[in-house]
């Protein structure tokens, strides 16, 4: 029953209870990313302040758990924090997510989204847990732009 | 179950259904309609001709190039008993039934043809149907960006039937070709073919039936169907994957250019023009898949001896069995017909609040049941019904209700898991 590990409570929680969902004013820019292989959507905004801050992130979507669950620990891990800071928790969680179980997650940088460990032994919902998180990684570069 | 048909011998002739999977459970496959199960009649004919009589077919001058090409004619001879073409140069093998229905879509507006009912432009019209396969959908897209023909289609009822209330006004003397499937892989709804056939006729368009889900369920007979054009493919019917089939009226191959150019197509090749070989193999252009031939003509073998009626009674009792059993999980909704009327064995739904990769990856995970989840290559259906993907369970001969109990037992626990 490796699939029952992969729905982490954490994951669960955040797809029942989805955190900063829905789409918010004011934004510096806006993507759109889809899954093709399972139809699995997001539209994401950020806005930026002073500093490289990430003072908004806010997305809306639809898809499995996973892709969900992992937009909503993206929203919190992402929004307070830096441009620099955000975009190091998102390589370590592609680096993560790429591993096919064969990396160690580093807590310390992933935080919540360490809960995904697991996705990465199912290479058919890895897609799933990175779509917000490659939407984030645009969303920034353009904002930046 | 009262069909004069053992279930259980059945599934004795398919070895992949006995494996167990990791951590010793059981398999449940119900997913025929994506790609079926192999009997070891297949396997074995495939097995013997590798190892005792392979050679190229059509063009070697010995032993084991006359046996090759035996079999591999005598396997056309199968497709075509198969599906009651009057003759068996009407069979052509492509690699799958999306091969066979563009190889039909590239006779139209092709220069090197000069039929008028291929010719084609702006102003003519081409009818398909919002319950396609995307490969009785994108050929056709692809036609109408070559050529300017307007693409236009049927849409679908609520229940999940063909809307052929505007069939008059959607088949005209503009419409060169009506392409639709005899029976959905989604809806699992079987098209009333006579009715739009009639009309086609009636305006002198050609027809073209996707029958990828029908030809390996049911008896299907190209005469009595009407059509010009069928198109299956043979890893549905219990045969290998990498061979497909158009069945076309006769004279109308000979009237169609052909489709690839290469090796065995032609009758005589200059440097600067060639003429070609009568149809079928005009359309066969290369070394053919030769032993998924034999295979193919070896599962048709084995799905006559078992009974065509048998195993459409087999799958409507299972697919009675499962529309009733399904209706007591709270939250589902089956995307198709919920009766058997004119009903093929394949359920699509939904789980309410639960998208289908989280409902296909515990049941695979916790009780070894294969459905498939997504949009099924038919992502227009869906946007239809405004869902992004549905949970299909489909049927084939070798399934039991035993196996739609532990689907039901899985979606129960898919509901306490995600609730």
């Amino acid at each position: 029953m490796i699939a029952e590990s992969m729905y982490q409570e954490l994951i669960l929680e955040h797809y029942k209870h989805p955190q900063g969902r829905g789409l918010r004013d004011p934004y510096d820019s806006e993507v759109h990313h889809v899954n093709p292989t399972c139809g699995d959507e997001i539209t994401m905004r950020v806005k930026l302040g002073d500093g490289g801050k990430v003072e908004d992130v806010s997305y809306d979507g639809q898809g499995c758990s996973i892709s969900q669950a992992a937009a909503s620990v993206l929203y919190e891990l992402a929004t307070g924090s830096t441009v620099e800071d955000s975009l190091a928790v998102v390589e370590e969680f592609t680096r993560l997510m790429q591993s096919r179980g064969q990396v160690e997650a580093d807590e310390d940088v992933l935080g919540d989204a360490v809960a995904f460990a697991g996705v990465a032994k199912f290479p058919a919902r890895v897609k799933c847990a990175l779509l917000a998180w490659m939407a984030y990684k645009d969303a920034v570069v353009r904002s930046t732009e | 179950m009262e069909t004069g048909f053992d279930v259980e011998r059945i599934r004795k002739d398919f070895p992949a259904l006995s494996r167990e999977l990791p951590g010793g459970r059981p398999l449940v496959y119900l997913d025929s309609a994506n790609s079926s199960q192999k009997p070891t009649q297949v396997i074995e004919t495939m097995r013997e001709h590798f190892t005792t009589h392979y050679a190229n077919v059509g063009r070697a001058m010995h032993v084991l190039g006359a046996e090759s090409t035996e079999a591999y004619e005598g396997a056309r001879d199968k497709v075509a008993a198969f599906v009651g073409a009057p003759s068996r140069d009407e069979i052509v093998f492509t690699k799958n039934a999306s091969e066979a229905l563009n190889l039909v879509a590239y006779a139209f507006g092709n220069p090197a043809g000069d039929d008028p009912r291929f010719r084609i432009g702006p102003g003519d019209e081409v009818v398909i149907s919002e319950m396609e396969h995307h490969s009785n959908i994108v050929p056709w897209q692809l036609l109408a960006q070559r050529t300017g023909v307007t693409l236009r289609w049927f849409s679908v009822t609520d229940e999940g039937r063909l809307d052929l209330s505007n069939l008059d006004e959607l088949v005209t003397e503009r419409t060169k070709i009506v392409s639709i499937a005899h029976q959905s892989n989604v809806l699992g709804t079987v098209n009333p073919v006579d009715r739009v056939v009639a009309r086609a006729r009636e305006v002198g368009a050609l027809t073209m039936l996707d029958a990828s889900q029908s030809v390996p369920h049911r008896p299907v007979d190209v005469t009595e169907l009407g059509v010009d054009f069928l198109a299956f493919t043979g890893h549905k019917a219990v045969g290998p994957s990498g061979i497909g089939v158009l069945w076309a009226r006769g004279e109308l191959l000979e009237a169609m250019p052909p489709f690839l150019g290469g090796g065995e197509m032609i009758e005589a090749v200059w440097m600067d023009h060639s003429t070609y070989a009568p149809a079928p193999h005009k359309f066969e252009a290369g070394t053919p898949p030769i032993v998924e031939a034999i295979g193919l003509g070896a599962a048709l073998d084995y799905l006559s001896a078992v009974g065509l009626d048998a195993v459409a009674q087999h799958e409507r009792e299972l697919t009675g069995y499962a529309l009733e059993a399904l209706r007591e999980i709270e939250g589902l909704r089956v995307i198709g017909p919920e009766n058997l009327d004119e009903r093929g064995g394949v359920v699509s739904f939904t789980l309410e609040g639960i998208h289908p990769h989280d409902v296909g990856q515990i049941l695979d995970d916790n009780f070894g049941v294969a459905v498939r989840v997504g949009h099924h290559c038919a992502r227009p259906l869906h946007l239809r019904f405004g869902i992004p993907a549905t949970t299909r369970a489909s049927f084939y001969l070798y399934n039991t209700p035993a196996e739609i109990d532990a689907l039901v037992r899985g979606l129960h626990h898919v509901r306490k898991v995600f609730a």
